[in-house]
């Protein structure tokens, strides 16, 4: 007979804990418990003192941090900074945790910061940051170099793209978004279907671009313009909205997707941030928007109007307390790195005029604490 | 008489008349099944040769060879020999003198930038690590082989059209020229890209390798193994020859099999609130990956550990009970040695998966930028897929190459676990 469980055999009389761990595997239990219990206390003495740079933040903002951080680790004695790609808003959800080493130190923002996170961040007594602005990003609408360039305006743009707009006959009223091609959109645009690659809601190059592009040509309507004064949020709805009823696709946050599928698509039309085109000027071309090419000479001052600014902010609470921290601030705002012929203009970086720029350094080098948006 | 044999000719007749259809409809079926196999072969084919045929070219760099002279009215003009004099010298400049003795007429700025441009900026810092820790080196003159800048790598690999206008390609007339130049002299080879495995993530393509990654993959799976193992072997034990058979054993039973179906991101988020936020554990730690993949591994050593269990023949129990042995001494001397090998091998199938699993680990912050190469398991890390997400996601040309270079890493040691596997059944395996 086969006592396959416990309760065949009422004559054992040892108690239920030895009788199913049994001695050999509670001496391993034991062991793996002290294991553990090691492994726990050593990850709460490696909270306790950091020595490497946490960063979190943008995506746009990754690949400019990512080589300073490099540089910085390979030509000082300091470790590099870990980088952490979180987007703009989620990387400030993490700094605005709380002070102390199981934080992040800094965060890399493609937008400016918020007053609701400003909040947030003193409810956790984060009241001292430093704002770095480190330069300029375009956003550029491009195509593949098989087709012709685009001209666009902002106004098409939005006509193009919004899921709701107005009248063709000029009457104050919204019509669901009838336009099929560009040739719909206006007569001097080529007779192909509308089809644009973009980010998704939650990328920050996705919010500059509806408050850049969209709500720039939004603004061209009057009345549009008009609703602003009374009902903020609608006028945003409309404003900076993109239609959902296929032309625009949502490509994820990987820019190089996009630009491989322009590649493959000469009639598909991609929007992205300007590095991504420095790096792939050989096979895609940027649009004309409002008449002026996206090149690092418009963007830098300031023809080209789809472009925002990016920064960084750092927790003043931790300089001192992580080695590194004004070294680190020291390399990215040295002229080497951000200036008219840093390095990181090779990367697609639009720097900051030189007045701007000697402001934010200077902020650097004495640890300025932001003053709150003004 | 008669009657009988008419009616079995009938019935051959029907059988001869159903045979053709029989035999088509298994012909149909044996055609259905060959077309699929070679269906799932030629997309398994397709995906190889299009990994390889963009990967392999990752595994060489090219390289320069050239002789730079250690000036040491450069390095250390007033004869210090102090570290921190010689650490900040300007090396860059050493390096564009050597380079500057190949085209002594390069003078323009746009010229000086562009001949700087075909080395990699990595060099320097080598010239600066070898000075430091050979101090007499200063003043010699040294042979030496540099990578070029990834740019011009990817221009000799063919993957730049030089056609196209100079304004629209990432390289120069200039640098096509000289590069051509290098080559017909002989300086230019193609060599075995060392750096590859013993580099961590760099933003310069031809400075980036995946060591740091495979070390945090090798520290995350040493800890889902540490922990997912021995607990997921001790609970299927205790279910398979201990536990009561009663409703909440079934109810046990039920939630072990649907945990193994649960999408690994899911545990993702538990390990971020579990472990993260309430223990307070650092992010972007292996440690916390791999505890993380070890509840995602758990169920599935279960499951593999009960069936190596249950394949254990009755007569093994039977005769050992029947000498008078005790019950956990039964299972502990006889039925867990003869399982163990099935146990192992399906704990490294679960493993293998573990190793190839990057969602979860999008929560927890191991999708991050690390140059350091860890050397503990609370070192922030990378993992393989996720070093592969990171190439793929980057703007530089030379990380397309680099991208399927560390896919085929990551399915070499795929298969090598794989394997592993294979082979411990085979050399174990009893057959009953």
């Amino acid at each position: 007979m086969i006592f396959s469980n416990v309760t065949d055999m009422p004559q054992m009389n040892i108690s239920i804990i030895e009788y199913f761990f049994g001695v050999n595997i509670m001496k391993k239990s034991i062991s793996i418990i002290a294991a553990l219990i090691v492994m726990a206390t050593m990850s709460f003495t490696a909270s306790a003192a950091r020595d490497t740079i946490k960063i979190v933040g943008s995506s746009t903002v990754y690949p400019f941090a990512t080589v300073v951080a490099e540089r910085f680790g390979k030509s000082t004695k300091f470790n590099t900074p870990v980088i952490e790609s979180t987007g703009s808003g989620g990387g400030l959800k993490l700094f605005c945790k709380g002070v102390g080493v199981e934080h992040p130190d800094i965060t890399n923002a493609s937008r400016r910061i918020k007053q609701k996170e400003i909040d947030l961040c003193a409810k956790a007594g984060i009241t001292d940051i430093i704002e770095i602005k480190i330069g300029y990003d375009g956003i550029v609408v491009a195509n593949s170099k098989r087709a012709d360039t685009l001209s666009l305006t902002k106004r098409q743009i939005f006509l193009a793209l919004a899921p709701e707009i107005p009248h063709p006959n000029g009457a104050k009223q919204l019509i669901k978004n009838p336009h099929k091609t560009w040739r719909d959109v206006d007569s001097s645009l080529p007779n192909v279907a509308i089809e644009v690659l973009g980010p998704p809601p939650t990328s920050g190059t996705r919010d500059a671009f509806g408050e850049l592009a969209m709500e720039g040509g939004c603004k061209t309507f009057k009345w549009l313009k008009d609703i602003k004064k009374e009902n903020k949020k609608r006028y945003k709805a409309i404003c900076r909205s993109v239609r959902e009823d296929g032309p625009y696709i949502e490509a994820g946050e990987n820019d190089n997707l996009i630009v491989q599928k322009l590649n493959a698509n000469p009639k598909a039309v991609g929007v992205f941030g300007y590095s991504f085109l420095v790096e792939n000027s050989d096979s895609i071309q940027g649009s004309f928007v409002d008449g002026v090419l996206p090149t690092f000479e418009n963007i830098a001052n300031g023809d080209y109007g789809v472009s925002r600014s990016l920064y960084f902010y750092v927790k003043k609470d931790h300089i001192g307390t992580i080695p590194g921290m004004k070294e680190y601030l020291r390399e990215f705002t040295a002229d080497k790195t951000i200036g008219q012929d840093g390095y990181l203009t090779e990367k697609g970086l639009i720097p900051m005029p030189s007045s701007e720029y000697k402001q934010f350094r200077s902020a650097a080098r004495k640890l300025t604490s932001f003053k709150g948006l003004n | 008489m008669s009657n009988s044999s008419s009616n079995s000719s009938s019935i051959t007749e029907i059988v001869n008349k159903g045979l053709k259809k029989r035999y088509r409809s298994e012909f149909m079926f044996r055609l259905y099944g060959i077309t699929s196999i070679l269906f799932a072969a030629a997309f398994l084919i397709v995906f190889f040769s299009s990994i390889i045929d963009k990967g392999y070219s990752a595994f060489t760099q090219g390289e320069l060879n050239i002789s730079i002279y250690l000036d040491p009215e450069i390095i250390d003009p007033d004869n210090t020999r102090d570290e921190e004099e010689i650490r900040y010298a300007n090396y860059d400049k050493l390096v564009f003198d050597s380079l500057k003795n190949f085209f002594p007429s390069v003078s323009s700025r746009k010229e000086r930038k562009e001949l700087k441009a075909l080395v990699s900026n990595g060099t320097s810092l080598r010239i600066q690590s070898l000075v430091l820790d050979d101090m007499s080196l200063i003043g010699k003159t040294l042979d030496l082989s540099v990578k070029l800048d990834s740019d011009i790598d990817m221009f000799l690999k063919g993957n730049v059209d030089i056609t196209l206008d100079e304004s629209q390609r990432r390289i120069s007339d200039n640098q096509v020229k000289w590069t051509n130049e290098l080559k017909t002299k002989g300086l230019i080879s193609q060599k075995f890209n060392s750096t590859l495995f013993s580099a961590g993530d760099s933003r310069e393509p031809e400075q980036a390798g995946v060591l740091g990654a495979l070390i945090g993959s090798f520290f995350m799976l040493l800890i889902t193994f540490i922990v997912a193992f021995p607990l997921g072997v001790a609970a299927a034990i205790y279910l398979e020859e201990f536990a009561p058979k009663n409703k909440f054993t079934d109810f046990v039973e039920v939630n072990i099999n649907n945990l193994a179906a649960v999408p690994s991101i899911i545990y993702g988020l538990l390990g971020l609130a579990v472990f993260i936020n309430f223990f307070g554990m650092p992010r972007s730690a292996p440690l916390v990956g791999g505890l993380v993949l070890a509840l995602m591994t758990f169920p599935v050593i279960i499951i593999a550990s009960r069936a190596a269990l249950q394949s254990v023949p009755p007569s093994i129990t039977d005769a050992a009970l029947g000498v008078g042995a005790s019950k956990i001494q039964t299972v502990f001397d006889h039925v867990f040695p003869l399982a163990l090998p099935g146990m192992l091998t399906g704990s490294i199938i679960g493993m293998a998966r573990a190793l190839g699993e990057s969602a979860p680990l999008l929560m927890i912050g191991m999708v991050a930028f690390v140059v350091d190469i860890p050397s503990t398991p609370l070192d922030a890390s990378a993992a393989l897929p996720v070093q592969v997400y990171l190439w793929a996601d980057a703007p530089e040309r030379g990380f397309v190459e680099r991208t399927s270079a560390a896919i085929l890493v990551l399915l070499f040691f795929l298969l090598v676990m794989n394997s592993t596997a294979i082979w411990l059944r085979n050399k174990f395996e009893i057959k009953w």
